[in-house]
């Protein structure tokens, strides 16, 4: 057994962690020469609803350990930030960053929506649009009809393509598995057939492309950060919540959610699953520091819907995000200056805990943004403070930043998009968020 | 609009009402397409798969006395203790076995429009197998609260899947206590941890189950219902009730309440099984379901004109999904020839086994293709349930990973089969002279089988 079997191993354990990446941009970027022509830009989505006062606890906050019982992250346990926040103690790769000025939060952080619902928020997320219903294309494909000339391409790594990067640019996916060789007589009497099939061609070409360029993302991984066996991936324990599946054995994965777990199989499990998370962000790091990789990638992170258990949950859950932002970080090495990270979710989580040890749908919360090109450290945006008289609806956090502004202003600064275009194209109606300055 | 000739419809009936058709199907349908596919609408619901028969209560209480097991293995420092092994292995064959039955049933049913009705239902009140907790009851869940239910009242169908254990534990119901109910008070005045309101399943009935998202509703509308359905509970090892439905009046919050406008001054359980019956019976709710209906068997942007008659139907007949399901048998739109509807994965792979008169044999290989493609059986992301779109489904790599699947489908089936009559068998009158040229052309049996699998008029229905 060889190394590449070992990444894609561990890559389809990383997928059953509800992991999934998407890629846009390619060479034609390349055709705008100059500082920005290596700028890169990945927007990691929390889906399910992050909870932001768990992300970045503002343990000096007097109001928030009153609001949070049994799920506050006590101050001895937050990796300290500033006299206010913290970050949660599995945020360990963040921390070292954000001590370098290379990671900042935006504590109360919100799209435009209001509604609590997973779907609307998500779509309002990834559309980019001032509410719900009538746009159907992303915010990174609209990104990229705006900046680049048409051979442009998009690549989503999973089985869905998810809505940011759906849109007029052609998006292409992959996601680990045995490959199939373009050249063979099947795929090329398919091509034929599709020919004249307006979903199915395209997709099916774009399909055949990428197996091409994951080959060769694989191969040009850097060394794994820690060594890993095959046989790690195959003693990965069968009857786990995050177990992948893999080829040999396929029932369906369904035991112990991470909540559960604090015994010695269970620590084994989540330093696997982490493991599994850091060679994801390292296989992302591959194709994008090939010289015709993209250059804007969409990471989805499901699994943040926090309504009983949280403590535990999050624990897990933060512990992979760290691990895949970790291995992003290592493998673009010298490439981790021209990029930019944003992570973001649809919504935060009531301030207060409910009667099951969770959080129930809320409003503001954490997102971070990190790279290694970034101006300052610190927090962006202002902090509405827990007292009761700020809380939104007596409830939740209030937002005092529009997400689209974040948006903005990365894209702005960072990618050199047309302020114009953004204004008009990327992100309509969103005069109200203006772009946040002085990230880069 | 004009009908297409019964060839035509009769090919439609098997693969876009029904679930891709089995040898001799399409000919079976040709004398009366529509009479084949009503004959299938029942009163007594859906086929039950044969899996092995234990209620969601048996296995509840099983997995509580795996934990039992596994707490008192760790107390005595051996967390590996091989009975906690073997309980886990049994949980994890008795969902693979489920999935394994239903997939069977789908493969073989005579019935396959029934089928894909109870499908449809069944992912509309999604439970996922994602939590340890619905990890084995996602197979009796379908069977006991969905299936008997497909051709009833919605109502009814609301309120067996709101009061089953499976959906109480999944959208976290089962915890939630009212603030104000003996059961807080209690706790409170013991100096215990109290519990309290969790919204969760309140939330998704209005959103995902019933009136729709875009309904008008607030969260103050939310947070009432949730109050209303404190008590909603499933019984412990020692309740009277045990891992069965429990209202638990003393966790009831109390006092009236006011969902959407309407006050709903009932006592206990009655309260919130009223203001299911009207959400069930809202113009809102039939637009949703109508919706959703249409977009399943015709088009993902449903005719306006169908949508509408389809809530016609639904609020003329009280919700009854019987006649939902001959309006839409009767619905010219759904005959058009052109197949609009991409296959879910789990479509697809069911009806390539229907196609060559098989069934899957082994979850070990039914799995692992369901994941790679995307829809990891029994786990849905999230309480909306899978996706039924082709934007979702025709991506790139799931076509790459589609064709793996039926390269290596047709290395085993393909070999005794002639490929021209399997392409007339499966396809009738929906085959293309390209994709027939294309099987009759192929170098191999194999060749022209994965070809047959891969075309479009057989990715989509």
């Amino acid at each position: 057994m060889n190394a590449h079997v070992s990444r894609r191993s561990l890559l389809l354990q990383a997928a059953g962690l509800g992991v999934s990446v998407s890629f846009l941009g390619g060479s034609a970027f390349a055709a705008a020469d100059g500082p920005m022509a290596r700028r890169k830009m990945v927007v990691v989505i929390c889906r399910g609803g992050m909870d932001g006062l768990t992300v970045s606890p503002p343990v000096g906050d007097p109001d928030y350990a009153a609001l949070r019982g049994a799920v506050a992250v006590t101050p001895d346990q937050a990796l300290k930030l500033d006299g206010t926040f913290g970050l949660h103690p599995a945020l360990e790769s963040v921390h070292a960053l954000a001590l370098k000025g290379q990671a900042r939060i935006a504590p109360a952080i919100a799209s435009p929506d209001r509604a609590r619902s997973h779907f609307e928020a998500q779509d309002v997320l990834e559309t980019g649009a001032a509410q719900v219903y009538g746009v159907t294309t992303g915010w990174l494909n609209r990104t990229l009809e705006v900046m680049g000339p048409s051979t442009i391409e998009a690549l989503s790594v999973g089985a869905t393509a998810p809505l940011i990067l759906r849109g007029k640019v052609q998006a292409a996916s992959w996601s680990p598995g045995k490959g199939v060789d373009e050249t063979a007589r099947l795929p090329t009497l398919l091509q034929d057939l599709y020919k004249t099939d307006p979903m199915m061609g395209p997709a099916f070409a774009r399909g055949l492309e990428t197996e091409a360029m994951a080959q060769a993302a694989m191969t040009a991984l850097n060394p794994a950060p820690t060594p890993v066996s095959t046989d790690a991936a195959a003693m990965a324990p069968k009857a786990t919540w995050q177990n992948a599946v893999n080829t040999s054995d396929a029932t369906p994965r369904v035991m112990a959610p991470p909540a559960m777990a604090q015994n010695a199989q269970a620590i084994t499990n989540q330093r696997q699953g982490r493991e599994a998370a850091r060679q994801l962000g390292s296989t992302l790091a591959g194709f994008m520091t090939q010289a015709s990789g993209p250059r804007i990638a969409a990471i989805s992170l499901d699994g943040w819907d926090t309504h009983a258990g949280q403590v535990g949950q999050l624990n897990t859950r933060l512990s992979y995000l760290d691990a895949v932002l970790d291995g992003l970080n290592t493998g673009l090495g010298a490439e981790w200056s021209n990029t930019v990270v944003v992570v973001a979710t649809e919504f935060g989580r009531t301030a207060r805990v409910n009667g099951t040890g969770g959080t129930d749908h809320g409003t503001g919360s954490t997102a971070l943004v990190l790279g290694g090109g970034l101006r300052k450290g610190g927090v962006i945006g202002d902090w509405p403070t827990l007292k009761p008289e700020a809380l939104l609806e007596n409830r939740d956090v209030r937002p005092t930043l529009d997400m689209r502004g974040l948006f903005k202003g990365v894209l702005a600064e960072h990618m050199g998009v047309d302020r114009a275009a953004l204004e008009s194209k990327v992100f309509p109606d969103s005069a109200d968020a203006k772009a946040v300055t002085g990230l880069v | 609009m004009s009908l297409p000739s019964n060839d035509m419809m009769a090919a439609i009936a098997a693969t876009r009402f029904g679930l891709g058709a089995r040898p001799g199907e399409i000919e079976a349908a040709r004398s009366d397409p529509r009479g084949f596919l009503t004959a299938q609408i029942r009163p007594e619901g859906a086929d039950q798969p044969l899996g092995d028969g234990e209620t969601s209560a048996q296995r509840l209480a099983e997995l509580s006395d795996y934990q039992m097991q596994r707490r008192e293995a760790r107390q005595a420092g051996d967390p590996k203790a091989d009975p906690v092994k073997e309980a886990q292995k049994m949980l994890r064959d008795q969902a693979g076995a489920d999935f394994l039955a239903r997939a069977r049933l789908g493969a073989t049913t005579d019935a396959a429009f029934r089928e894909r009705w109870t499908l449809f239902w069944a992912n509309h009140f999604t439970v996922s197998a994602t939590k340890l907790t619905t990890a084995t009851v996602v197979g009796p869940f379908e069977q006991e609260a969905i299936r008997p239910h497909v051709f009833g009242r919605f109502e009814d169908l609301l309120v067996a899947s709101s009061t089953h254990p499976a959906m109480l534990l999944y959208l976290d119901q089962a915890q939630s206590v009212g603030p104000d109910s003996r059961a807080a008070l209690y706790q409170r005045r013991n100096a215990k941890k109290a519990g309290g309101l969790n919204e969760n399943l309140a939330r998704e009935i209005m959103e995902l189950h019933t009136v729709g998202v875009d309904a008008g509703y607030s969260q103050a509308d939310v947070t009432e219902f949730a109050r209303a359905m404190t008590g909603f509970s499933v019984g412990r090892p020692r309740d009277p009730n045990s891992h069965r439905f429990l209202f638990r009046d003393n966790a009831h919050q109390p006092g009236a309440r006011t969902v959407m406008g309407k006050g709903y001054p009932q006592d206990g359980q009655a309260q919130a099984l009223a203001v299911m019956r009207d959400l069930a019976a809202s113009r809102r709710t039939a637009h949703h379901v109508s919706t959703k209906l249409a977009a399943h068997f015709v088009s993902d942007t449903p005719p306006p004109a169908l949508v509408a008659r389809l809530e016609m139907t639904y609020l003329d007949s009280g919700g009854r999904l019987d006649e939902m399901a001959r309006a839409l048998v009767a619905a010219p739109e759904a005959w058009d020839p052109a197949p609009a509807k991409f296959k879910t994965p789990y479509e697809f792979a069911i009806s390539t086994w229907r196609a060559v008169g098989a069934e899957p044999s082994a979850i070990g290989k039914l799995g692992p293709v369901l994941t790679g493609l995307g829809q990891k059986p029994f786990a849905p992301p999230s309480p909306k349930g899978w996706a039924d779109d082709a934007q979702t489904w025709c991506a790139p790599d799931a076509l790459i990973k589609r064709l793996r699947f039926s390269e290596g489908f047709a290395a085993v089936a393909a070999d005794r089969l002639d490929p021209d009559a399997l392409a007339q068998s499966a396809l009738g009158a929906r085959l293309t002279p390209p994709v027939a040229k294309a099987v009759a052309r192929a170098e191999t049996r194999r060749e022209a089988m994965a070809l047959l699998l891969m075309s479009p008029e057989f990715q989509r229905r």
